[in-house]
């Protein structure tokens, strides 16, 4: 290959990468449209709802969600959300390493509350590019989520806390 | 250990024989959307396990990603078939293979590809009254490897770092006399691509960049063998993919992958088998967790000019549609 045509390529390489990133950059624009899309405390109360609907219907999270105390698991997501999305809240829970000692979450069951997220948001009509920058801030929490890289171990619910 | 190990395998086997059901399916059916319901759903996420590649190795449609094939974990085998039908200005391609994806770790593919000549078999017929050619297709079959050496490109949001991935495709084209011979004029029939993916997805932007380098000997994606009087040793080349994500069921994006041009022209500068960059325009839909369905339009430059017997073609552009399968 000639000096000439290797430097023809690099450039045609560089132009597409500049044209894509500046395509997608000019979205979100002022800082709390993306909570607003989420229907700011009362829209994420209702996701919550069906987001453990869904987590008890799916065999990969059943276990994890059954039995738990489900009212306050729903209440700390709609506050740390809240709070991810610079809603003005502030999440009283646990770090999410500490939350989720005495079980084994792996990635099937990570992935599984995710999809399962996304149809309850899907289901309120949060745009998808809204839902992908709550994801975006929630998807690197697997490092302190997941426990195994087996099989999964649901946590042991005592009849008072949970 | 054992148990889960001889688990896994016969789980593996009894994956394969769906798989292979399954790649029939979609091949006679050719409407991929009816078999969605038979299939076990793995755990990954929708769209991450790629689209259908030219080449086998999961990726974009002309270039491999860092991803590795189908939709199973860290902790599942998961695969993929695929069916890929390129149709070429004056020639043809039909692609199918599989992919087995293990623990997100490794991916192993296997693909065979069918490259239509006919019409220029026909006017090579006409013009000399020799049947040079002497076939309607030239075939050609490729195992790859892909290991995932670090990154996560779905899941590391809070960093730069890409998925990385390192892979090898053996390929081996089935027309070595004629590719070999003096139309062509390919120093090899068989030959080894390697190749580096770095693939990343700003999920806060639904956006997915992938680049990867490839070092190759190949001509025409190893269709016209590897090798020739141009070039005959390895050189590096650059390949290119962005998607935007449109919806969790919808990609738009756009790839480019340059090629080597190693053969020189042949029958006394009548066969002129200069060789360009490829791009492609491409669609990509997921109806189900199971399915994505891929439509491109792909500008794939010269392959093969022979204007003294009326087969003037010129640069080449294809309509590619491709349906994959994966669990």
């Amino acid at each position: 290959m000639t000096t000439q045509l290797l430097i023809k390529k690099i450039t045609t390489v560089f132009t597409i990468t500049a044209f894509t990133l500046t395509l997608s950059f000019t979205n979100n624009a002022h800082a709390n449209k993306t909570f607003d899309d989420f229907g700011g405390v009362a829209g994420l109360t209702k996701i919550m709802d069906d987001f453990m609907v869904g987590l008890v219907a799916d065999a990969r999270t059943r276990e994890f969600f059954e039995n738990s105390n489900q009212a306050r698991v729903k209440g700390m997501l709609v506050l740390q959300m809240c709070e991810l999305l610079e809603g003005g809240c502030k999440y009283p829970g646990r770090d999410m390493k500490s939350a989720h000692q005495g079980m084994k979450v792996n990635r099937a069951g990570f992935n599984g509350l995710v999809e399962q997220f996304q149809f309850a948001m899907d289901k309120h009509n949060v745009p998808f590019s809204s839902q992908n920058v709550l994801l975006a801030t929630l998807a690197p929490m697997y490092r302190d989520i997941e426990a195994t890289n087996g099989d999964a171990v649901p946590p042991v619910f005592s009849q008072k806390n949970n | 250990m054992p148990t889960h190990l001889s688990s896994a395998v016969r789980d593996l086997l009894t994956r394969v024989k769906t798989l292979s059901a399954l790649t029939l399916a979609v091949v006679i059916l050719g409407h991929s959307a009816l078999v969605s319901a038979a299939l076990p759903s793995g755990s990954k996420l929708l769209l991450t396990g790629g689209v259908s590649p030219i080449e086998g190795s999961a990726g974009g449609g002309l270039t491999p990603w860092a991803l590795i094939g189908g939709y199973g974990t860290n902790n599942e085998i998961g695969g993929s078939a695929f069916y890929t039908h390129a149709d070429i200005d004056d020639f043809d391609l039909g692609v199918f293979g599989v992919a087995v994806g293990i623990k997100d770790r490794f991916e192993i593919s296997l693909a065979r590809q069918k490259f239509d000549v006919s019409d220029l078999r026909q006017k090579v017929f006409s013009g000399l009254g020799a049947d040079a050619i002497a076939r309607d297709d030239i075939t050609q079959t490729i195992v790859g490897l892909k290991v995932r050496v670090l990154g996560n490109a779905v899941l590391d949001q809070d960093t730069w770092v890409p998925q990385i991935s390192f892979g090898v495709q053996y390929k081996k084209n089935n027309d070595g006399d004629f590719v070999k011979g003096g139309v062509i004029g390919a120093k090899d029939d068989d030959g080894v691509d390697y190749y580096m993916s770095a693939t990343k997805l700003y999920l806060a932007q639904s956006l997915l960049l992938n680049g990867t380098l490839r070092v190759t000997r190949a001509n025409q994606f190893g269709i016209l063998g590897f090798g020739g009087d141009n070039n005959n040793d390895y050189e590096p080349q650059f390949e290119f993919s962005a998607a935007y994500l449109l919806s969790k069921r919808f990609a738009v994006g756009v790839e480019y992958r340059s090629k080597p041009s190693n053969l020189a022209n042949t029958v006394g500068g009548a066969v002129d088998l200069s060789e360009d960059d490829a791009y492609d325009l491409f669609v990509a839909y997921a109806p189900s967790k199971n399915i994505s369905i891929t439509a491109a339009y792909v500008e794939l430059g010269n392959i093969a000019n022979v204007p003294a017997v009326g087969a003037d073609y010129g640069d080449q552009k294809a309509i590619y549609l491709s349906a994959q399968v994966g669990f």
